[in-house]
């Protein structure tokens, strides 16, 4: 079949099973949105700013467990790429981004909206292309979706000259993808599960701590059976929330930074760690000298540069967390551990989850109250900062993959466009934005697309008229000097509200929250909460970058404690 | 052969590449964004039609050198990687150096660098270019004599590497050929 460029890429997203885009045209890659309609079955959803197109297909992949896609121009179009591409990266999504590029003739001579997209985007994709003969494309393609989607899973870059998008040849698509030099390792060694399941078998206080890749691989079930078969409490991490149900008795909740202080002694007291699809990551870890003193550690990723990374592995396993749980959890006995559940239990009760210090509207209370309007079923997407902290604590997850945030690049902005994306993928689940007003305000241009097209993404504002987490760090840390983290011309977002037609509402006070939420649950589209939340709240514990659980700051009056710190 | 990659400080790594545009910049934008150090490197076209191998010499502990594996082969251009460091194996690199001369000492440079082993390749009206292979101990050293006169100019290729025996490099053979076949010869001054 001969096609031009255009209708290869078209065609070529047809076979990789895509029905959605987000994007933005210009005149690079023009000649692809000019061939869309001969492609019905291609949604394309125009955005507001490159940057929510490549965030809408993250919040979509992560939704859907597909491949999101993102379309921009050249130059300013790709650049406005690059966030979304190093958000996807660090969380292990699978993107497709296609970039227009000027013509092949004119590369290299700094020519009208020409930028060195794959220079730039070399490091934070997992595999990029530049596109210099037509007849390439499928293959290109066909390599695209197969390296985001398999393995550690990651963004891939496709940057299409124009006149490639405009020539013709023939295409002919590959039925499978043959790259000798990639070949993800899926099963565990077998060895290496045995000793791993010797280890569990001689541990007396063992923890599971899942992450972003049981998600990923779809390990719940196997998740769940390790951990009631060997009695093991299960941690999940800022991305693992979601791989075991908030419910079950065995659920511990976050470790690290903010997480539930009782996990980070926890950690300290246990003799053995179960690392699966996680990569102990600083915020984790906190100083890794201190971190897990008397644990061992069992290391199942699927990412072998993950595995010694950080901490010291006594049992590496490097395969694909569903496969490899599979496998240990056949190994393991069958055993109950009442004195380490015992230990633990104590360590909850001294070291209990601060709900707030009750001046005003508690943004602890209105995440409590959506959980439990939202029976823990909803989509949960946030921003990041406190707002985002106060989700992973307080929103107990009963579905798998539910939880959708910004984790190891942090960005803010991701609210808005990602949960537009989720809501695009998963139309019949409710989705929840839980947003702060400065990240909200960063990408909250997207409120247009999302009235275009009736998209029901619901906002919850924790609006504290601040960048509420530096203001945080600069009062523990800073001795209180609130430089540049303050807001004092938010705009009222129910006017904003307005000026879209979208619905909302204001709330101040706690007992308007569960009405409000219960409101703007049932209106049939989008709808916006604005919370006017105590803004002197703290999310605690806090444990200071590069410290251990020792220097945890576990409520106000642990602030005086730390004051030699600043 | 004095190495020092055996107090672990000094390691040479190979990677069998997918001879692609840009496949230079990506391992080179890996080294440089994990904060690896790399003293040499060098690239040349492999036994295999479309790959190419690269030899770089890389500083750094145990972890450094597992990290600059694992990271190697992640990207997806990279075929194999090797540590040849831990196999026994011939380690060479190339200088071209121009060195001042006159006929008065011509003699005497001819004479070190017939020690060398390494050969005369251009005489001009008062400069030499000397050829010298050897691995870094050996033409640091000539460098080191031939100073006196005045280097002009200096010209290395950076270190390859090739593990001895009749399997090729990389392979789980190629340790244990390695052991059985003869040491490296030469004599280094
Ligand atoms: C794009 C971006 N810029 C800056 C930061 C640094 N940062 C982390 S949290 C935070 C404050 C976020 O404010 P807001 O969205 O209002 O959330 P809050 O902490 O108040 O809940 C900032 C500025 C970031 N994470 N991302
Ligand atoms: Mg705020």
């Amino acid at each position: 079949m001969r096609l031009n460029g255009a209708q290869m890429v078209c065609e070529s997203l047809v076979r990789e099973g895509t029905d959605i885009m987000f994007g933005l045209p210009g005149g690079a890659i023009l000649p692809l949105y000019q061939t869309l309609p001969e492609y019905p079955q291609l949604r394309h959803i125009l955005v507001r700013h490159e940057q929510n197109a490549g965030h809408a297909a993250d919040g979509y992949a992560r939704a859907s467990g597909k491949v999101g896609v993102a379309v921009a121009t050249s130059g300013p179009g790709a650049t406005n790429l690059v966030t979304p591409l190093a958000t996807a990266m660090m969380d292990s999504v699978p993107m497709v981004a296609i970039t227009g590029q000027v013509p092949r003739a004119a590369i290299g001579r700094d020519a009208f909206q020409e930028t060195d997209t794959t220079g730039i985007t070399l490091p934070i994709t997992k595999h990029n292309y530049l596109v210099m003969d037509t007849a390439d494309i499928p293959r290109i393609m066909s390599e695209a979706f197969h390296i985001a989607r398999t393995g550690r899973p990651g963004p891939v870059l496709i940057d299409l000259p124009r006149d490639v998008l405009t020539e013709s040849a023939d295409f002919d698509y590959p039925d499978h993808v043959d790259l000798p030099s990639y070949k993800p390792t899926m099963e565990g060694h077998g060895q290496m599960i045995k000793r791993a399941a010797q280890l569990i078998a001689e541990s007396q206080r063992p923890l599971l701590m899942v992450g972003h890749g049981a998600i990923i691989s779809g390990a719940f079930a196997e998740v769940r059976e390790m951990a009631e078969k060997a009695q093991i409490p299960v941690i999940t991490t800022l991305l693992g929330i979601g791989s075991f149900s908030g419910e079950h008795i065995l659920s511990m909740g976050m470790p690290g930074m903010h997480g539930q202080a009782y996990n980070n002694w926890a950690i300290d007291r246990a003799d053995l760690i179960i690392g699966v699809g996680m990569r102990f990551d600083d915020r984790v870890t906190g100083r890794l000298s201190a971190f897990a003193p008397q644990a061992k550690v069992i290391h199942i990723d699927i990412d072998p540069a993950e595995v010694g990374k950080n901490v010291r592995v006594t049992v590496p396993i490097v395969g694909d967390a569903k496969r490899v749980l599979h496998a240990l959890a056949k190994q393991v006995e069958q055993v109950s551990r009442p004195e380490w559940i015992a230990e633990l239990d104590a360590l909850r009760a001294e070291h209990p989850l601060s709900s707030g210090q009750g001046n005003g509207l508690r943004p602890q209370h209105v995440v409590r109250e959506l959980s439990s309007v939202t029976d823990g079923r909803a989509i949960v997407v946030t921003g990041v900062g406190q707002h985002q902290m106060w989700a992973a604590q307080h929103y107990v997850f009963k579905e798998p993959g539910s939880w959708i945030t910004s984790g190891g690049l942090g960005t803010m902005g991701f609210e808005v466009p990602a949960a537009m994306g989720a809501a695009f993928a998963q139309p019949n689940r409710q989705v929840w934005s839980i947003a702060g007003d400065g990240g909200f305000q960063m990408t909250m241009s997207e409120l247009a697309t999302i009235v275009e097209h009736n998209v029901p993404v619901k906002f919850a504002i924790l609006n504290n008229n601040n960048l509420g987490l530096v203001r945080q760090l600069q009062d523990l840390f800073y001795g209180g000097s609130r430089v540049a983290s303050g807001y004092t011309g938010n705009p009222d977002f129910v006017k904003i509200a307005e000026a879209y037609g979208i619905w909302a509402t204001h709330v101040t006070d706690e007992p308007q929250v569960r009405a409000a939420i219960e409101e703007a649950a049932a209106v049939d589209g989008p709808a916006i909460i604005d919370f006017h939340v105590e803004p002197e709240e703290n999310v605690y514990p806090h444990v200071p970058a590069g410290e251990s659980v020792f220097e945890m700051i576990e409520s106000p009056a642990g602030r005086e404690a730390l004051s030699w710190l600043t | 052969m004095a190495d020092v990659s055996l107090n672990g400080r000094v390691h040479t790594i190979t990677a069998l590449v997918h001879d692609r545009p840009g496949v230079l910049a990506r391992v080179a934008g890996l080294f440089s964004r994990r904060g690896f150090n790399i003293s040499s490197l060098a690239v040349g076209h492999s036994e295999t039609a479309g790959l190419s191998r690269m030899t770089f010499v890389v500083e750094g502990g145990d972890w450094v050198v597992e990290q600059v594996t694992k990271q190697l082969y992640k990207l997806i251009d990279v075929v194999r990687v090797t540590n040849i460091s831990s196999e026994s194996s011939v380690v060479r690199e190339m200088a071209l150096l121009k060195v001042k001369s006159n006929k008065d000492n011509r003699a005497e440079i001819m004479q070190i660098v017939d020690i060398f082993r390494a050969g005369i390749v251009d005489v001009g009206k008062d400069t030499v270019i000397v050829e010298v292979t050897g691995d870094e101990g050996k033409i640091d050293a000539l460098i080191k004599l031939l100073q006196p006169f005045g280097v002009r100019e200096t010209m290395r290729t950076g270190r390859i590497a090739m593990t001895r025996g009749g399997v090729a490099t990389g392979t789980k053979q190629a340790a244990a050929a390695a052991a059985q076949s003869a040491p490296d010869t030469e004599v280094v001054p």
